[in-house]
């Protein structure tokens, strides 16, 4: 599925939190049209690695390229300016926001134009397609008014995967966008996701293994801070490495 | 255009003002005007703290380096005007003015430059510590003020008339307070139409969730530093007004007590609302003005009353009346 060319390359990422390594040498990449699943025990290192790619962390070695782009250097607003879209494992909205509002903040983002001090906002046609298509795509449409910290648990998933579709990324990061959601909450969303790959691809980091086998094109295993094994889903459940670290202990 | 809650009542307030004093103008009680126009003044200063505090988050205690940099500004041009000796004359020649246009332009040019180097150096910082280093600023300029002679130094300036605008006769007491009403009925316009924008969207996120903010490629410190910035230049004018009304400045004007009051009036009228200020400040002069009077102890009941709104009523008054401010802008 998809085609080679890397659109998203971890180079030999290392980061240590004093004497824990947290990233060991990781190199893995996204291509396009494909979700690349990564998964592996907690604390193994997954939302770091997220951070890394994301620009939050700096790493201690190693770098980051998005579109053949050497983004190492750029802070978080950059790289998201980039093409990185984001979603975080604890949903981080504005509260007191609408829905609406927070899918336009996306918007403003996306076009660059938060120095508007007399228009506005919701009243702008160009940063209202943005908002309200992205919303659409994540099913919230109904709910353009509501303050986001009324939504749902499920809800504020949703608006996350929206607020990041608003910006047109060239990928989308998410860390654990499943956490906590109902099967019904779960399975909704993995219909979005699947679709979304379209759009760009994914590197999702997921808990549930029925969710990563169903979703994923690639899946990167991680323990301890380092990748001991990538490859497409059958090739992951079959390798003994992965199953003695990691998949024996999650599906006995 | 359909008005909001926020809107209606900002109107209902302004109409409250100009009323006062119109009935005050004729009854022939010029007084009035004079408290009316120094509580118009009080909450121009205060709308410009609030772009900072109520929608941006920062909780400035220094704003009286603002406001005192505009006093300073009418204080010191005035001042050579009336001695007839220029500011410098190398490299070139600057005079002093009465002219209250060309005043309020240095005023507030010069305080959104203080406003934009101190945001500089401390929006890198947040909560106590943002606290803590605005309040150092408004000290450093208060005994910098103090220490130096050219302009009387810790007593001031005295400017023994008022300064002029073309067309109106400044001295007349409701003539001062239109050209203040005027100001404050902008600068509330400039506030909801900011509250409303892109760029007030934008801040409001950087007050919630700065990560957010960093998610979608807006850098939280750069809207911060326009926003503090905006927020000093309103202040400013505040104070360049607060100078043409006593015809006096003084380093009082950069106290902590002048940084502290123009938080009580956004505290009392309601953090981030678009009236907040014009009604806390409001109170505040008509407590100041009835108590006062009685006892020198005044404050104590503006303590109690602060006390209650933070305790109680965390909107302040316009909260009390209005509930929780709608999320759709
Ligand atoms: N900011 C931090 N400071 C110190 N240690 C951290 C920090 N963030 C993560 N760690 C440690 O790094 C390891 C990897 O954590 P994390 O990336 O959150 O794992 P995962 O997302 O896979 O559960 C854990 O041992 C965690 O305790
Ligand atoms: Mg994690």
């Amino acid at each position: 599925m998809g085609d080679a060319t890397p659109i998203l390359e971890a180079r030999g990422l290392s980061k240590r939190f004093g004497a824990i390594p947290a990233s060991r040498a990781v190199t893995l990449d996204l291509r396009a049209g494909e979700i690349h699943a990564l998964i592996g025990p907690n604390g193994a290192g997954k939302s770091t690695l997220i951070k890394l790619i994301a620009g939050d962390l700096t790493p201690d070695e190693g770098s980051v390229y998005l579109g053949g782009l050497d983004v190492t250097a750029l802070g978080t607003a950059a790289r998201a300016r980039e093409g990185l879209g984001r979603t975080f494992q604890i949903s981080s909205l504005i509260p007191e926001a609408s829905v609406l509002q927070n899918a336009t903040l996306g918007a403003l983002g996306r076009l660059g134009q938060p120095y508007r001090f007399f228009s506005r906002a919701l009243r702008d046609r160009a940063l209202r397609r943005t908002a309200e298509a992205a919303l659409a795509t994540v099913g919230l449409e109904e709910l353009h008014q509501t303050r986001s910290a009324e939504l749902s648990h499920g809800q504020r998933r949703q608006l996350e995967i929206g607020v990041a579709l608003t910006l047109a990324p060239k990928v989308f990061l998410m860390d654990e966008p499943m956490a906590g959601l109902s099967a019904e909450g779960a399975r909704q969303l993995t219909g979005i996701l699947s679709d979304l790959r379209r759009t760009a691809p994914i590197l999702l980091v997921e808990h549930d293994m029925d969710v990563v086998f169903a979703l994923a094109d690639r899946i990167s295993v991680l323990v301890a801070g380092e990748i001991i094994a990538t490859g497409p889903p059958d090739a992951i459940r079959a390798d003994p490495a992965v199953r003695s670290a990691y998949l024996g202990e999650a599906t006995p | 255009m359909s008005l909001n809650r926020e809107t209606t009542a900002s109107l209902i307030v302004m109409a409250a003002l100009l009323s006062t004093v119109l009935w005050a103008e004729a009854t022939g009680e010029p007084f009035t005007i004079t408290l009316a126009t120094r509580a118009a003044i009080f909450a121009l200063a205060g709308i410009g703290l609030n772009l900072a505090l109520g929608m941006g988050g920062m909780v400035s205690l220094g704003h009286a380096v603002f406001f005192g940099i505009g006093g300073y500004a009418m204080g010191i041009l005035a001042s050579h005007a009336q001695t007839f000796t220029p500011l410098t004359t190398w490299p070139i020649l600057i005079e002093g003015t009465n002219a209250m246009p060309v005043i309020w332009l240095v005023a507030v040019i010069s305080s959104a430059l203080a406003a934009l180097a101190i945001g500089a150096l401390t929006l890198r910082t947040s909560g106590v510590y943002f606290i803590m280093i605005t309040l150092a600023f408004g000290q450093m300029f208060y005994y910098f003020m103090t220490g130096w002679p050219a302009y009387g130094g810790e007593d001031g300036l005295s400017i023994y008339v008022r300064n002029g605008f073309p067309g109106l006769n400044t001295l007349d007491p409701i003539q001062f307070f239109a050209i203040c009403f005027a100001f404050l009925a902008c600068a509330l316009w400039l506030y909801i139409r900011v509250d409303a924008s892109p760029f007030g969207l934008t801040l409001s996120a950087a007050r919630q969730n700065e990560a957010r903010l960093r998610a979608v490629g807006i850098d939280p410190f750069r809207i911060r530093l326009v926003a503090f910035t905006l927020s000093g230049a309103v202040t400013g004018l505040a104070g360049a007004l607060f100078a043409d009304l006593n015809r006096f400045v003084s380093p009082a004007m950069f106290s902590w007590q002048t940084s502290g009051e123009i938080v009580i009036f956004v505290i009392l009228g309601g953090v981030g609302r678009p009236i907040g200020p014009v009604v806390g400040a409001g109170l505040y002069v008509l407590l100041e003005h009835t108590l006062g009077d009685v006892s020198d102890y005044w404050q104590i009941v503006l303590g109690a009353i602060l006390l209650a709104i933070v305790l109680f009523a965390r909107g302040g008054l316009t909260g009390l009346v209005l509930g929780r401010p709608l999320p759709h802008g």
